[in-house]
């Protein structure tokens, strides 16, 4: 009864391609430390991931494929560096951010950790797909690529980057959905878009609020709330 | 059909709060009046539920269905809807009186996405359920609009939607999972029947980031940092809520996906909820001691709680997923009751710390017993329902032989009960100093809250002394759902 995924030698290619390029782009995210840049190789990430959507998508022929890379370069590509340049002041934009919790190779190398534990984790996954298949480029990439975001998420202190991490980990869940659930019901697809882009507009008043009331975005000082001796 | 009927009340109440005015209270009255109805169509549809020879209500086949756990997660979440309804009236009045629409808009809305995680049968749809859950209720986290409110909020929103997408990850490999047997309705339902086929690594996968993901939003540690901030600056009634029914509205979607896992022979997950449980229960056990905050006091307690019921799960069996159900229950009511309690303290003095709240029995005798009581039941004192639960828990662990994981349990239990009751009593009855006893203002509290008090109590002391034969018979089936038997 497996489903079986046949694709032919240069979509497989491709596929791999993206699919090395995309973990390029996450490293990109963790290393960059102008807000402009972390923000451009997150587009160039969900660019990718939308072309792995579209090439699984061409065979067998699978609409909600397309929907997904669709939706995808139109909410990540399209309106989301929108809203997050009209909401963040142009300075806090372009400013080159310095609190980072690590120096630049001290990440780099834990994101290099991160990637091959990514792999081996998902070696006994793929294991379990009998057919060689597109499933053993984007499963362990599409891990990584959440692992990445998640440790973009605790290592930036500013609120933009944040964000960033966390549209990385989406990012990077849904590299591994497209070629493990490509059949999922379209409607669930659209709500997980939609959701993406209700919550980062969320954020998005959040991220203005906090500036407002704290005069900065960097949510790393964010410590009234804790236990212990109170100021 | 009567399910449909259920969720689009609570519906229609945000709707029509969303017409009313900011500074009109018409929103106040509808949104009780829908919480009363939906307390009686819970507790209608439970009995539906006890009394039908399938023990579930089918809505729409594959869709939208009701098994016995899922209607007790509903009965909860009516419970404490109608309570936090009736707390919200004083609440309001006094501290946010020009902001009545924004407020019951996401209030009802709240509600409705934590009724819809039982009834949805498609996991997938349950994810963007519990996502919704965190999306309304964010605002009401930051309602207040303070500093700490918004800061709180900010952390919440950034480690659950974490914990989102890590679970969703989890969701999607238990998809692959069901693709390779070839499931024709992705359901529960059906998953259950088709795990002994499936592959044990990818369903274990599944789990562990399930139970990462959304351990995130019941607060188990290393994920809980934003429960402390969130559920003690959100508003009162907004915290009973949160911390009562939330938690274990997302605890339903790990307790549905347990029987699977479990199934599928070589996964021992028992092990896992053990170890998870335990480390939640100490670290707030720990964490407690060193309180400053009352409100983050009793979050706190639902973290150990939440580590509590895990662990109880974890031990197996039916006698101690009776205790766990039970655990759940008694859960729900209490810490309900104890954030209006605190709410009202707060409400009284002003202010959240501790140090600064003493003698509280001479100021405002209703409030200080109130808190009195909660602090006790939420510590697990006799003769409070939580107290026949974690003992039914320990009873079971005891039976099936675990004796360092009751014995660790125990300990950890005690010093949170020695933690709670110490800050409690200081609070209540501790001398006051000279600096907080110059105002001589006559503290009361609005009658609404006092009604609150009256009604979230009756179940605490009343299931700590007997419990209902219809609802034993529920908490049975529910039990009886998560497998083990």
């Amino acid at each position: 009864m497996q489903v079986l995924q046949s694709t032919t030698p240069l979509i497989t290619n491709l596929n791999a391609l993206a699919g090395g390029l995309f973990i390029i782009s996450a490293f990109g995210i963790v290393a960059t430390r102008q807000i402009r840049a972390s923000l451009n190789f997150f587009i160039i990430q969900s660019l990718l991931l939308a072309s792995s959507a579209f090439l699984l998508g061409i065979e067998p022929f699978s609409l909600d494929l397309f929907a997904v890379g669709g939706i995808n370069i139109i909410t990540k590509v399209w309106f989301m560096p929108m809203l997050l340049k009209r909401m963040v002041k142009e300075e806090i934009y372009t400013r080159r951010e310095v609190t980072q919790v690590f120096n630049i190779p001290t990440s780099l190398i834990l994101a290099l950790i991160l990637t091959i534990l990514a792999y081996f984790i998902s070696l006994p996954w793929i294991q379990t797909q009998r057919v060689l298949s597109i499933i053993h480029v984007n499963v362990p990439v599409g891990l990584a690529g959440l692992f990445l975001g998640a440790y973009t998420l605790v290592a930036r202190r500013e609120a933009v980057p944040q964000l960033l991490g966390l549209l990385a980990m989406e990012n990077g869940a849904f590299f591994a959905g497209v070629a493990i659930a490509p059949d999922l019901p379209l409607i669930a697809e659209l709500a997980l878009a939609f959701d993406i882009l209700m919550l980062t507009f969320v954020i998005g008043i959040l991220t203005r609020t906090v500036n407002e009331h704290i005069g900065t975005t960097s949510v790393g000082t964010l410590s009234e709330l804790k236990e212990g001796v109170k100021k | 059909m009567i399910l449909i009927l259920f969720v689009s009340i609570v519906l229609v109440a945000a709707l029509v709060s969303s017409f009313s005015k900011n500074d009109s209270r018409m929103a106040t009255y509808i949104t009780l009046l829908s919480s009363i109805i939906t307390l009686g169509l819970s507790v209608h549809i439970a009995l539906d539920i006890v009394f039908s020879s399938s023990h579930t209500i089918v809505a729409i086949a594959d869709w939208v269905a009701l098994n016995a756990l899922g209607a007790l997660i509903l009965l909860l979440v009516s419970f404490v809807y109608f309570t936090a309804s009736i707390f919200s009236i004083g609440y309001m009045r006094f501290e946010k009186p020009g902001s009545f629409r924004t407020y019951y808009i996401n209030f009802n809305l709240f509600v409705f996405s934590m009724l819809i995680i039982p009834l949805i049968q498609e996991p997938n749809s349950v994810w963007i359920a519990v996502e919704l859950t965190t999306l309304f209720s964010v605002l009401l986290v930051g309602f207040e609009n303070t500093s700490a409110a918004i800061e709180a909020a900010w952390k919440y929103i950034v480690l659950t939607i974490m914990g989102a997408a890590i679970a969703l990850l989890g969701f999607l490999i238990l998809y692959w999972a069901a693709r390779q047997v070839g499931i024709e309705h992705y359901t529960w339902d059906s998953l259950l029947i088709a795990a002994p086929y499936m592959s044990p690594v990818l369903l274990k996968a599944s789990f562990v980031f399930i139970l990462v993901g959304f351990g995130a939003k019941v607060g188990l540690v290393p994920l809980h940092t934003w429960l402390p901030d969130a559920h003690s600056q959100a508003p009162s009634p907004v915290c009973a809520l949160l911390s009562g029914v939330e938690t274990t509205a997302i605890l339903y979607v790990i307790l549905r996906l347990l029987p699977i896992v479990a199934a599928a022979s070589a996964v021992d997950v028992n092990t896992w909820l053990i170890v998870v449980g335990l480390i939640s229960v100490g670290s707030a056990a720990f964490l407690l001691l060193q309180v400053k905050d009352f409100k983050r006091l009793f979050a706190f307690s639902t973290v150990e709680h939440m580590g509590i019921i895990l662990v109880a799960f974890g031990l197996g069996g039916n006698l101690a997923h009776i205790a766990a159900i039970l655990q759940i229950i008694g859960h729900a009511i209490t810490k309900s009751f104890a954030f209006y309690a605190a709410g009202g303290v707060l409400l009284l003095m002003g202010t959240r710390e501790i140090s600064k709240v003493r003698g509280l029995i001479r100021k405002s005798p209703v409030s200080a017993i109130a808190l009195l009581l909660g602090g006790l039941a939420i510590a697990g004192a006799p003769p409070f329902a939580l107290f026949l639960s974690e003992f039914s828990i320990i009873k079971a662990g005891l039976f099936k032989g675990e004796y360092i994981t009751v014995g660790l349990l125990v300990i950890f239990i005690a010093i949170a009960f020695f933690a709670i009751m110490n800050h409690v009593s200081r609070m209540v009855f501790g001398r006051d100093d000279a600096k907080s006893s110059i105002d001589n203002k006559s503290y009361s509290l609005p009658i609404s809250s006092k009604i609150t008090f009256a009604i979230a109590f009756i179940p605490i002391i009343a299931f700590g002394l007997y419990i209902p034969e219809v609802l034993y018979k529920l908490t049975i089936l529910a039990a009886a759902t998560v497998g083990g038997w």
